[in-house]
């Protein structure tokens, strides 16, 4: 799941420089983020019609970062789109920038920001689980990631802010070393975290943009 | 023998080591650093320059390690791996030791959030243990991390490391400094003692399994100043553990400065009497001229570096 946040309402409308805009939300992700789906769109449009921005139409894509699927829903929103400049996007960063994509003569105002990769925890609760490095090792941890779930990326065991097994950062995140360590104890596998982790190699993470 | 540096000819030697910090300033003057350095020159072996420590921005540490070097004054160069990835620290390695550095300490770095720039992004490209065997096989080997060759003169460093002793878990926090040993480093420097009972566990823990034997100890001691230091060490300093008592002992102090003195010259005689500590690192920010005070008052002795009182 790709978690969003909402944005604050006045930075999306400080970027409004039209009277009238058009709405795209997402069936998927960011319906569970509570941050696209329908109620999010009609509570959007009711705040913009307040400040006298007429929202002229809106559209649930499903999901908004799947590019032929979009052009062919879109395809019936053609009359409302046609003198539109600027699209409000209610959907992760690949959604919008799908839609910047299929329309090149308007201009894309993401209403989210696009905050990790993360499983649902409970309802509007998210946990960060992977960082899509390209490279899994969690066998090696059995289950836990801690390229992941240490901010400092470490792979030889915690650093010295490993505090009652939680993180320096924040108090109310484990300490993944901790939880690691716990786990590997219980099934008698300590010693190889016993063994040096080489440096890691990082260049499957494709930072850089890619295709495959 | 051939010794990589004088910290490394006293620790060879047996000989009680002192180690003390400074810190370089957040500006371009140089003047600071000589300064501090002169007080201090005469009570210690060697000197830890921070790497821009709590991720607050100072002037570098590679700069200011020059800076000692020029002056005659050995210095520890302190690296992180939060600035720099594998390229960047290979690089001010081998720039470290061609400006005459010897002793270097491998750490991963305090998070950036703590710092004065939280907006900014954290590299830990590698952790300090990756960091130490880097810089082993960069001496020994004469590789990289990639495996090619060092073309010419190899890097020579005498490497150390930081471990807490303060962690929960200290079976496993000794398997983490294990691992730093077995990674290439010659000595470690501890967090600052404060619970003297936690850290004869952790040394016995040391001990039982030889480690002592296998590197040099230098116990970490902070002189407390202030109420509001001793305050912020104990809440804010992740991984500083200070016992409830001593802790009360600063909160009803009239003197702070005078009680803080006190509690680092106790700690002091304390550690220096437990077996396998090979030594003691100052660090005193801001507050320099205290370790030349607690250096006389405890009797450690530097006869054997021709230094009279």
């Amino acid at each position: 799941m790709i978690i969003t946040k909402s944005k604050n309402i006045n930075n999306i409308i400080n970027q409004i420089n039209q009277e009238s805009v058009f709405i795209i939300g997402c069936s998927e992700c960011a319906t569970i983020c509570k941050t696209g789906g329908e109620n999010e769109i009609s509570k959007l449009e009711k705040l913009l019609t307040k400040q006298g921005i007429n929202v002229i139409g809106s559209v649930i894509l499903e999901p908004a970062c799947h590019k032929l699927n979009d052009k062919r829903i879109l395809n019936k929103y053609k009359k409302e789109l046609k003198d539109i400049k600027q699209i409000i996007t209610l959907s992760c960063g690949n959604g919008a920038q799908t839609i910047s994509e299929i329309f090149e003569d308007k201009e894309v105002i993401s209403g989210t920001d696009t905050i990790f990769l993360g499983q649902i925890k409970h309802i509007n609760e998210f946990e960060k689980k992977c960082n899509l490095c390209g490279n899994c090792i969690i066998d090696k941890y059995d289950g836990l990631c801690p390229i992941t779930r240490c901010p400092k990326n470490m792979l030889n065991g915690p650093c010295g802010g490993s505090i009652e097994g939680k993180c320096e950062i924040d108090n109310n995140m484990d300490c993944i070393w901790h939880l690691i360590y716990k786990k590997l104890k219980k099934k008698n596998r300590l010693k190889e975290l016993r063994e040096i982790n080489e440096p890691f190699d990082w260049s499957n993470s494709k930072t850089w943009r890619i295709k495959i | 023998m051939n010794y990589i540096s004088n910290l490394h000819k006293i620790l060879s030697k047996s000989i009680f080591t002192i180690t003390a910090e400074i810190g370089p300033p957040k500006s371009s003057d140089n003047t600071i650093i000589i300064e501090k350095g002169k007080i201090l020159k005469d009570y210690a072996d060697a000197f830890n320059i921070t790497d821009n420590q709590t991720a607050v921005v100072r002037m570098s540490s590679l700069s200011a390690s020059k800076i000692l070097v020029d002056n005659d004054i050995e210095p520890i160069m302190q690296i992180t791996c939060r600035d720099r990835n594998r390229i960047a620290l290979q690089s001010d390695i081998l720039g470290a030791a061609a400006l005459g550095v010897k002793n270097i300490l491998c750490l991963t770095g305090d998070h950036q959030s703590f710092g004065n720039h939280p907006e900014s992004k954290g590299v830990f490209d590698v952790d300090s243990i990756q960091l130490i065997q880097i810089v082993k096989n960069m001496r020994d080997n004469g590789i990289f991390q990639n495996g090619e060759k060092i073309t010419s003169k190899k890097p020579a460093l005498f490497i150390g490391a930081a471990t807490n002793p303060f962690l929960k878990c200290t079976e496993f926090a000794v398997d983490r400094l294990e691992k730093k040993i077995n990674a290439g480093t010659n000595f470690v420097q501890t967090q600052s003692v404060f619970n003297i009972d936690k850290f004869n566990i952790w040394m016995d823990e040391i001990k039982s399994r030889g480690l002592d034997e296998m590197i040099h100890i230098i116990a970490g001691v902070s002189p407390l100043k202030s109420k509001k230091m001793a305050n912020r060490m104990k809440f804010q300093i992740p991984g500083v553990d200070i016992p409830d008592d001593l802790y009360a002992r600063m909160e009803k102090s009239e003197k702070p400065e005078v009680e803080g003195y006190k509690i680092s010259l106790e700690l002091t005689n304390m550690i220096k009497k437990i077996k396998g500590v090979h030594g003691i690192h100052y660090t005193a920010l801001f507050w320099e001229r205290i370790i030349p005070e607690l250096v006389i008052n405890s009797k450690l002795t530097f006869k054997d570096r021709n230094i009279k009182f």
